[in-house]
């Protein structure tokens, strides 16, 4: 298939590139200058997208690639990827979903953990020489405390078996109930808010869900409360949350996304009750290989006309 | 709140309440003064100006009851002074700071912690692993030095799932770790002083065998003479390069010179590390290393077990006083 040309639109993975390379004719967004250059020289060739959270497939970029049969995106999130023009032009999208469930799910609990007990805290403690000049101080119990899911797909379903092993009540709201599981169902994300300890947000970027946690969600969950974030920024009203934080109306918070990667707000920074990860709930050895085969095998499936891995559109 | 510190002092009648020596104060008398022992009569030796040995002879000859910290050593020596001790109550996890062979000696029962602490410790212990793997304090170093919008890009972890951990100690506090970390789809071996016929896991007989079928240690085990630098060389060798080693127990189950050594010359991938074997000094070497996290001590520092250790505690006491079972008492030594 080395005829076939595809589009890479960042440095997304070393492993993912060389795939490509060997299987196709693989053309690499960032190398080019601008953007006029790049389309001069690519935009009647180009048959496939790779695109992952940070560049996707825009309307723009879209409608400059008339030979665009599929959209093959490295990240099970599809926010970036113009879904409606998608299905207009009939091009397919597919992505890379439950191989990453388990580690997002991990960092999740991670992060509840590292804001509950402090570790990160404890961490510098050490480092700073601080221990010979006094204990670290208490913090809370982690087991058992009351957690909230923002969206019970399989992140989500993979995040409340992980804390319901440590005895945590598990509560969600979600686009609709779900009624095989037991936990309890909140039909908006105040009463959610109100009555768990721990908000994890775990659901898709869509319209709806923009800010979803904004002011009201955040006091709602108050000054004891925790928000975690393994969604997308944009799933939080950044700069309520950060005055939440600085003001104390926030117990504290647990970050793997930010509304504009790669920057984070500076004021964060001198915060010991919040958790920082610079967006890596996918990014472990086995998982990234792992969506580097499931975007070459539903490339390889689309041009010799089988049926896609995991199709979207 | 603090009650006022004078040996003896209690509103009714001190003469007829069941007397209990304490030597050092536990950190849950430190941070929740003495009310929750109203019911007992208690001997402060620290707030004695006398040396230790004289205020027990004087004091602590009729002594049935003693409350202890963990960091507290009863030794022999002290245990001679004090001829009519029947019970020992500790607020510590580890019973290392106790002369075991001379209390079974004596036939001085022991009260431990039971399991109160256990779930706080266990939450610490998945916290390390979990941080060691997917190197979240890394992470949140790298973003708060401003890393992430430069070319240094954040190195990728390790899958939790399908990791094969190996718990050296299936007691209370092991139990709790292997059932959070199924959760996450680990699968479980152990060993420990005794294979359990209650748990499916499978059960290695050493822990050398243990360390080779395994890509995480987990130790949750107590210090003897038998554990003490049980996690030796080889151990660490046979666990191999991507391995990690979390440890919750006592700085002194691994052999610390050795485990530096191993992560210095990339032997074993990374560690998380709540005990030291000289606390509070930790080895220079890994205040600088990103594949350890390091914490201080305090895995039960929650006010939650705190206070769930004041209720233990009174509760064995009570039992102890009215001839009942102890709550949590200290079988096989």
């Amino acid at each position: 298939m080395d005829s076939i040309t595809v589009l890479m639109t960042s440095p997304m993975s070393d492993y993912l590139e060389n795939q490509l390379k060997d299987r196709f004719n693989l053309v690499k967004l960032w190398t080019y200058s601008s953007k006029t250059d790049f389309f001069k020289h690519n935009s009647h060739s180009i048959r496939a997208i790779v695109g992952n959270t940070k560049i996707g497939a825009d309307a723009e970029l879209i409608d400059s690639l008339p030979e665009l049969e599929i959209v093959s995106s490295y990240s099970v999130g599809l926010d970036k990827i113009d879904l409606r023009k998608c299905q207009e032009k009939g091009i397919r999208v597919t992505n890379t979903p439950d191989v990453l469930t388990d580690d997002v799910a991990d960092v999740a609990m991670g992060l509840m953990l590292a804001v509950v007990r402090r570790v990160c805290e404890c961490d510098r403690f050490v480092r700073r020489g601080l221990w010979p000049k006094g204990d670290f101080r208490l913090t809370n119990k982690f087991s058992g405390m009351q957690v909230g899911i923002v969206g019970l797909g399989r992140i989500g379903s993979a995040i409340a078996k992980r804390a319901e092993a440590f005895g945590c009540p598990i509560s969600y709201y979600s686009r609709s109930e779900k009624p095989e599981t037991n936990y309890k169902y909140f039909s908006n994300i105040i009463d959610l808010a109100v009555n768990c300890q721990i908000l994890v947000v775990a659901c898709a970027l869509t319209e709806e869900t923009h800010h979803i946690v904004n002011r009201e969600v955040i006091d709602a969950l108050g000054p004891e409360g925790i928000l975690i974030n393994i969604g997308r920024g944009s799933h939080i009203d950044e700069p309520e949350l950060v005055s939440a934080l600085l003001e104390g109306r926030l117990g504290g918070a647990g970050l793997d996304v930010f509304e504009n990667e790669p920057e984070v707000p500076e004021q964060l920074f001198g915060l010991e009750n919040v958790v920082l990860m610079p967006h890596v709930g996918s990014d472990t050895v086995e998982t990234t290989d792992a969506m580097a085969d499931l975007v070459i095998k539903n490339l390889e499936a689309h041009f010799l006309k089988k049926p896609l891995l995991t199709p979207v559109v | 709140m603090a009650t006022p510190n004078h040996p003896g002092n209690h509103d009714h009648q001190s003469k007829e309440l069941p007397q209990v020596l304490v030597l050092e104060p536990p950190p849950i008398m430190k941070l929740h003064g003495d009310r929750f022992l109203n019911d007992f009569q208690l001997l402060k030796a620290w707030e004695s100006p006398l040396p230790l040995d004289q205020f027990l002879s004087i004091h602590a000859q009729s002594v049935k009851a003693l409350l202890t910290p963990g960091r507290y050593p009863l030794t022999r020596n002290i245990l001679q002074l004090l001829p009519s001790l029947q019970l020992v109550v500790t607020t510590s996890a580890g019973l290392n700071h106790i002369d075991l062979p001379e209390f079974q000696r004596r036939g001085i029962a022991i009260a431990s912690a039971g399991d109160v602490y256990s779930e706080d410790v266990a939450d610490m212990a998945v916290g390390l692993l979990i941080d060691v793997l997917r190197k979240i304090s890394a992470a949140d170093r790298y973003v708060r030095k401003g890393l992430w919008d430069t070319k240094a890009e954040f190195p990728l972890g390790s899958k939790l799932c399908s990791k094969r951990v190996g718990i050296v100690g299936l007691g209370s506090i092991g139990q709790e770790v292997a059932k959070r970390l199924q959760a996450f789809g680990c699968r479980i071996i152990y060993t420990s002083r005794n294979k359990k016929p209650s748990v499916s896991y499978p059960y290695y007989s050493n822990v050398l065998e243990l360390a080779a079928d395994s890509d995480v240690l987990i130790i949750c085990c107590g210090l003897t003479e038998q554990t003490r630098h049980m996690i030796n060389k080889y151990v660490m060798l046979a666990l191999g390069k991507e391995g990690v080693v979390i440890n919750i127990g006592r700085g002194a189950i691994i052999d610390e010179k050795e485990l530096v050594q191993c992560l210095v010359q990339r032997e074993l991938a990374g560690a998380g590390l709540d005990v030291f074997e000289n606390e509070p000094h930790v080895p220079r070497e890994l205040l600088t290393m990103d594949n350890v996290v390091l914490s201080p001590h305090r895995a039960v520092r929650t006010p939650e077990s705190l206070t769930a250790m004041c209720e233990h505690v009174k509760g064995n006491l009570e039992a102890f006083f009215s001839n009942k079972p102890l709550l949590s008492p200290v079988m096989n030594i």
